[in-house]
């Protein structure tokens, strides 16, 4: 057997444990971010989730200022307390729209009343396609939509204190 | 007693559930056509649960996973190739939503591997046997 | 107290794995001599551990819950099966289990082991204890199973309803002793690398333990495959998931360590192949233990994340795995070759036997990795999974299993003789299926329908060893082998038999409603709740029929509250040509509730075959370790 081939087991065996080593070393990011980033917003048209205010379409999203879209859900426990969040942001003047996701008219309304309400437009997505479409993977979800409707970045889980000035940088280079 | 187990079991349940609505309709009734049903689980079966730990979308209970099940469903029986629907999934999730790699330069040497090794093997044992003829 | 005793019991056998160590390896005098010293010292360490075991299982029966593992994994309520089983249903507990059975093994070694010389016995042992001794320190260091929790409390978090089932609770114990029963392998081929002493002595001393650990393994598979059919409900038996995979690669280096076993000990070939075999073969039972516990692979299987554990592990086996592997590498080229043999033989046979599963092997391993290698590359994530290894996988069997079809009736060293009447009754037999898979079953897939062909071809060839014998004096070795062959043939039946043939139905119906699959009607009565020891459920009934005689089946969505769970149990009729599988979903509105329905025709073979192979296995060593003491000629009779 000659010299190369009696060493290679060893070989595959440091090129595994370096991989493991690498992995156990950096924390893996277990979230599936959206591949949609930089591409435009896809052509979705949302029924309005409550009664008395807009549903959301992909047009409504390019009318040359950058706007925050929220896919949230009445029933989703994180969004209650990024619900704060959202009005202060709301305050610092960025729009913001939203999608309820597997929502009820009425699920949505009591939240909207309990928690507050930031949004201009919430569209329903009862079966989740628009959720799908844009790449989100959960609720909640922020993504900013630039004002040629091109998605511009994506924030994950709730919105916490620490987020916010980045969402604000970010919003203002979509601008 | 049967009510009160109802009244426990009910008691209980909110705990686990997502949300209010019932699943979608096309997330757990099989289409109509055969042919396309079969289409719809083949690729079902190699879909990527986004929810779970590891399970494809054909064998799982998450709410979301019901809904990409009736998304995949529904493109089918309007005609779609499941092609288009795995690529327009991986244009959302990445590579990772499919189960089945993708043939690029990254997966390359996934797919040579059984070949690779096997010719490896097969070159080893020749240098081994071509010597020893009786 | 118990719990004292218990941690004092494992410290002492560590300390004795230590002087084990020190004694094989010169430090306590001339080797010879120091043999004995070693044995006891093992049987000690082996006694010490059994207790520590011992012990914990005895504080998990008392539900004693001032031992923090107890509380956190155990519940007084629970049925007295599962809490001793939830003694090594979590990572401490297992890893106890893991150290007891490589600490008994080598007292096993140390009492039974009488053939091999002293000084290889020696070095094997020290190796053992090499081992033993990391995984001490791990548990005694990392992972104390003995740990109080002050205050206790008043009662524990419970165990995983869906690790309460009979089934599961002795899958682990069986699965531990066929991976650390390779320990053995290890240690021996490790004894017989540094004294160059790599012949068929060292084989003999393996085999009974090669074989053994395999039909473990086997059985733990094939029982955790059956498990997860029922239980998971979706009715699948296999997802290459990196845990599943990682049980599967120790049997696949085992399965290919068996073969060449028997060859360096009846004809002295194969020496360096069957000493990498046996270095592998461990290695991979303990990369399987680092992958499940250390949270770097996703997976349902998996034990809770603990990255610091991961690198303690990862560093014990880079520590041991690169040691073996470098030792391998020197010492291999002093090894003498055996004797010569041509393609067309036994041994030839058994080379091509030992490079498809190596492939198939090599194929599992770099597919369960590559998504983190591939991410650790380029930064992207991807999935490997069933379409990957089925396609790769399935040829590769297939051709296993062709070569199953001659090669054990070949001869040894050189076949000259013809070969095809050895094949006709397997080719008949694959003419007639192909047939007749044609004209009854023609849309079925390639790959289902070869593996039709070839299990069905399988089955004669696998009796051919047996023609032309007395079948009373016929050894049970060769009993042993036709019997596992058959084994794998109605295996592969089974599993193409389920890839063609099985049929699913998904309904939503209203209690009244008729629904049909495959050839069964099934009539949905009602559902209704029902209550069991610690869980509550909604069952379902259901009646199942086909021409005459109808099977009731309850399948369950159950609940429990400790912790907080809703599991499917699904309802299953077997009959002799298939399973038919029932599945509770939700409650879909309007009173009508989700029904999943399977027609799976011939798909319990998977599992007969499973268990067919683990009794061949069985008969084999029986066979062996009865057969007598005399020494094995290298002659015509060779490996009987």
């Amino acid at each position: 057997m000659n010299r190369a081939l009696r060493f290679l087991p060893l070989l595959v065996l440091i090129v595994f444990v370096g991989a493991v080593a690498w992995r156990l070393s950096s924390t893996a990011d277990e979230k599936i971010a959206s591949k949609m980033i930089g591409q435009p917003v896809p052509a979705i048209a949302l029924a309005p989730a409550v009664p008395g205010k807009p549903g959301l379409s992909s047009t409504d999203l390019a009318k040359g200022q950058p706007r925050l879209v929220n896919v949230f859900a009445s029933w989703c426990v994180p969004c209650v307390a990024e619900a704060p969040l959202l009005s202060e942001l709301r305050l610092r003047g960025m729009p913001i729209d939203a999608i309820a996701v597997r929502d009820r008219a009425e699920d949505v309304a009591a939240f909207l009343d309990r928690h507050g309400d930031p949004f201009e437009r919430i569209g329903a997505d009862p079966q989740s396609q628009a959720q799908l479409a844009l790449g989100s993977s959960g609720v909640p979800e922020t993504f900013i939509v630039d004002g040629r409707g091109i998605i511009r970045y994506q924030h994950m889980g709730p919105i916490e204190p620490g987020d916010v000035p980045s969402l604000v940088a970010q919003w203002d280079a979509a601008k | 007693m049967k009510g009160l187990l109802t009244l426990l079991f009910f008691m209980a349940a909110p705990a686990l559930a997502d949300s209010n609505l019932p699943p979608s309709r096309w997330a757990n009734e099989q289409l109509p056509d055969p042919r396309q049903e079969a289409e719809a689980t083949a690729l079902m079966q190699e879909l990527r649960c986004l929810v779970c730990q590891g399970q494809s979308i054909a064998d799982s209970n998450a709410e979301l996973a019901g809904d990409m099940r009736a998304m995949v469903r529904q493109r089918i029986a309007a005609g779609e190739r499941p092609e288009q629907v795995r690529s327009w999934l991986i244009g959302r999730y990445g590579n990772w939503v499919s189960y089945r790699p993708p043939v690029e330069p990254v997966t390359w040497p996934l797919w040579a591997a059984p070949l690779v090794l096997l010719l490896a093997g097969g070159w080893l044992l020749r240098k081994r046997l071509v010597g020893r003829r009786l | 107290m118990i719990a004292e005793a218990g941690l004092a019991a494992l410290w002492l056998a560590a300390a004795l794995a230590a002087l084990q160590l020190a004694l094989a390896f010169g430090l306590g005098g001339h080797q010879g001599r120091s043999i004995g010293t070693i044995r006891a010292v093992a049987l000690g360490q082996g006694l010490l551990t059994l207790f520590a075991f011992g012990a914990l299982i005895e504080l998990f029966l008392r539900s004693d819950m001032s031992v923090a593992l107890v509380a956190e994994n155990s519940h007084s309520q629970k049925p007295w099966l599962y809490k001793f089983a939830g003694a090594w249903g979590n990572h401490e507990g297992s890893m106890l289990l893991w150290v007891t059975v490589l600490a008994l093994a080598g007292a096993v070694v140390a009492l039974f082991e009488r053939r091999l010389d002293a000084k290889t016995l020696g070095a094997s042992m020290g190796a053992q204890a090499a081992l033993a001794l990391g995984f001490f320190a791990f548990l005694l260091l990392a992972s104390n199973p003995f740990e109080r929790l002050d205050p206790a409390p008043l009662d524990g978090r419970g165990l995983n309803p869906l690790l309460q089932d009979p089934g599961l609770a002795f899958h682990p114990p069986t699965l531990y002793l066929g991976y650390v029963g390779l320990s053995v392998a290890f240690s021996l081929a490790v004894g017989g690398l540094i004294r160059g002493n790599v012949g068929p002595a060292i084989a003999r001393a393996m085999r009974p333990w090669v074989l053994a650990a395999w039909i473990l393994l086997t059985l733990g598979i094939t029982a955790g495959s059956y498990w997860a059919y029922y239980e998971l409900g979706w009715g699948g038996w296999w997802f290459w998931d990196p845990v599943e995979n990682a049980s599967l690669m120790p049997w696949l280096a085992a399965t290919a360590l068996l073969h060449s076993v028997n060859v360096l000990a009846a004809r002295g070939g194969l020496r360096a192949w069957t000493m990498m075999l046996a270095l592998i073969a461990f290695s991979m039972s303990m990369i399987g233990t680092f992958l499940v516990r250390s949270g770097i692979l996703t997976s349902v299987h998996a034990f809770a994340v603990d990255p610091l554990r991961g690198t303690f592990i990862l560093a014990l086996l880079a520590l041991y795995i690169g040691a073996a592997l470098a030792l391998f590498g020197l010492r291999i080229a002093h090894v003498k070759e055996g004797a010569p043999f041509e393609i067309v033989s036994r041994e030839g046979g058994l080379v091509a036997n030992n490079l498809l599963l190596s492939v198939i092997l090599g194929t599992v391993f770099v597919g369960t990795l590559y998504p983190l290698i591939a991410e650790a590359v380029s930064g992207e994530k991807l999935s490997v999974g069933p379409p990957y290894f089925d396609s790769v996988a399935s040829p590769l069997a297939l051709a296993l299993a062709g070569l199953m079809l001659i090669v054990p009736q070949l001869k040894w060293r050189r076949d000259a003789k013809p070969i095809l009447p050895r094949l006709a009754p397997g080719l008949l037999a694959a003419l007639a299926i192909l047939l007749a898979s044609i004209l009854l079953a023609p849309s079925i897939g390639l790959l289902p329908r070869l593996g039709l062909v070839i299990g069905g071809a399988l089955v004669p060839a696998s009796l051919m060893p047996l023609v032309g014998r007395s079948l009373r004096r016929a050894p049970l070795t060769i009993w042993g082998m036709v019997l596992a062959h058959l084994g794998v043939a109605v295996a592969i039946l089974g599993t193409a038999s389920d890839s063609a043939f099985t049929q699913e139905r998904l309904a939503v119906a209203r209690p009244g409603d008729r629904v049909e699959v495959g050839p069964w009607l099934i009539e949905f009565r009602d559902v209704l709740p029902i209550a069991g020891p610690n869980w509550t459920a909604l069952e379902a009934e259901l009646r199942a029929s086909r021409g005459s005689g109808v099977a009731v089946m309850r399948p369950q969505s159950r609940f429990f509250s400790e912790p907080p769970t809703i599991t499917n149990e699904a309802a299953i009729h077997t009959g002799w040509n298939g399973q038919l599988y029932a599945v509770l979903g939700e409650e879909a509105g309007e009173g009508r509730w989700q029904l999943r329905l399977w027609w799976k025709p011939f798909v319990t073979l998977i599992w007969l075959g499973g268990l067919l192979i683990a009794l061949g296995g069985t008969l084999a060593l029986i066979g062996r370790l009865f057969r007598g003491r005399f020494s094995i000629s290298f002659g015509k009779r060779g490996y009987a």
